[in-house]
């Protein structure tokens, strides 16, 4: 069945070739050169596809923050509509807007990489290793130019992968409007189920603190008691650590160390 | 050679069947057939993917050491699929995205990998193309009836158009929610492979023991 019959071989290149593929140095010789062909072939693939890849991960993050505020419709163009936002920089610890950095080109993933633009965290139930100074928000208004809605970055380990999501609070600084993952890479069918709408569909109009001020916001197994119904979510069945990195995700994000200054700053109405 | 393009082509997809006779690929059948788009999709993945490694493995097939001609094919079989999700990735966002690992998880379907150790690693480079082709047509058949059973009565949609208006969407049909799962994807691939069997009873197997007759006293 061969295809070539090798009648002189000449040269040295001719000789090698000639060789019987299972000696040594023909074995090395078809792996390293498959090796670096494959590998050539699958950069070549991924660096001339990543502007359009990014692109639309662009759209798609885009089209979570328009989910999770409520404003996303089927067939909608997503970049138009975004236009709705006004994105601001949030400085994490004071929850005042800064002026200091361009939202053009900032990201909050990257900026949490950047020594100058984060801190290493402590105390740290997110499993973040790193907290970013600063991150975008998105204030959505309504036609009368009030605020509405506010959309917030979050993220945090789950169980095979950190969850990255947006959060949209209420005007009030309190109710919850929705909150949503757009990547992550927990199993699908268990914990990949905080996609589900039915599970996202809890978060709605849960309140994170009580009227003391107390942060109370909770994913948990179980029924609730009657003081927690409006904190409570209830936990993926057969998901534990995946709900257990949500709930410790959305504390953190909640909490002193996350955005309560600015959460507190907009429940006194001063924004 | 004794069989003909057109052979190589068609025998897969009922006689030679991958899902139904020889049970292969059966994981990622259950996980990605919960709508006809995402089947579709798969389908042609696969089909690509074993055509593609057919023939580049047939190219090379006098060159590779049989020591490490496993790790030859899944290299290739490997590189072929990255490519696929990257171009995925940036042409199908959405559909990637629901795929999720299952496209890399081509990689590891017995019917890529099967396919190149039977009759590529012997035959030409054109003649293995189109086996593998076939064999990618004989899986995508069975993938896109399974789509079909799943999605029409599981959501009454078809291409995410609706078919049965649903209750809640102020319909007459009750969807059965079951078929949404991964595991009625295993009952509709039994129900095809009884139909498949009745229709061709050469293809049950033989019977691996016989109950002993019982002995007169």
């Amino acid at each position: 069945m061969s295809d070539i019959q090798p009648t002189a071989p000449k040269g040295p290149i001719g000789r090698f070739l000639a060789l019987p593929p299972d000696s040594t140095p023909k074995t090395i010789f078809v792996a390293v050169a498959l090796c670096l062909f494959c590998s050539m072939i699958v950069s070549v693939a991924a660096v001339s596809l990543r502007p359009v890849q990014e692109a639309n991960s662009l759209v798609d993050k885009r089209k979570n923050i328009l989910e999770v505020a409520g404003v996303y419709e089927p067939g909608m163009n997503v970049n138009d509509a975004f236009g709705a936002f006004e994105q601001r920089i949030l400085e994490v610890s004071t929850g005042e807007f800064s002026e200091e950095i361009s939202v053009e080109g900032f990201d909050d993933i990257q900026s949490a990489n950047d020594p100058e633009l984060s801190r290493e965290l402590t105390n740290d139930i997110a499993g973040i290793g790193r907290q970013p100074n600063f991150v975008t928000a998105y204030l959505l208004k309504d036609e009368a130019g009030e605020l509405d809605k506010v959309v917030l970055p979050l993220w945090g380990y789950g169980l095979w992968s950190t969850l990255y999501g947006f959060v949209a609070i209420e005007e009030d600084g309190n109710e919850i409007y929705g909150l949503q993952f757009y990547d992550h890479g927990e199993t699908p069918g268990l914990g990949a189920e905080v996609d589900n709408p039915n599970w996202k569909s809890q978060w709605q109009g849960k309140k994170l603190t009580d009227s003391t001020g107390e942060l109370r916001i909770t994913v948990a197994k179980g029924n609730p008691s009657a003081d927690m119904i409006d904190h409570h979510i209830d936990a993926l069945a057969g998901a534990t650590l995946t709900s257990v990195g949500v709930d410790n995700l959305v504390k953190f994000w909640m909490g002193e160390q996350g955005y309560a200054p600015f959460l507190v700053k907009l429940q006194q109405g001063g924004l | 050679m004794a069989q003909t393009t057109r052979d190589l082509l068609v025998d897969p997809m009922v006689d030679n069947n991958p899902i139904t006779l020889q049970v292969l690929g059966i994981c990622s059948a259950l996980a990605v057939t919960s709508s006809l788009t995402v089947s579709a999709v798969m389908a042609l993945a696969v089909t690509l993917v074993t055509g593609f490694s057919g023939f580049f493995i047939s190219c090379i097939r006098n060159q590779i050491p049989s020591s490490i001609r496993i790790i030859v094919q899944m290299v290739i079989i490997a590189s072929l699929v990255i490519l696929v999700d990257q171009v995925l990735k940036a042409f199908a966002y959405e559909i990637s995205k629901t795929l999720s690992v299952f496209v890399g998880l081509i990689i590891t379907n017995c019917i890529v990998m099967g396919r190149a150790e039977a009759f590529a690693m012997k035959n030409p480079p054109v003649a293995s193309f189109m086996d593998g082709i076939g064999n990618g047509l004989g899986y995508s058949l069975i993938l896109l009836m399974v789509g079909f059973v799943r999605e029409l009565f599981g959501a009454g949609t078809l291409f995410g158009i609706t078919i049965l208006p649903s209750v809640n969407n102020g319909g007459w049909y009750v969807p059965n929610g079951m078929l949404l799962l991964p595991p009625s994807a295993f009952f509709v691939i039994g129900l095809i492979i009884w139909a498949f069997r009745a229709w061709k009873p050469e293809q049950v197997e033989k019977r691996e023991y016989k109950i002993q007759e019982a002995e007169a006293h």
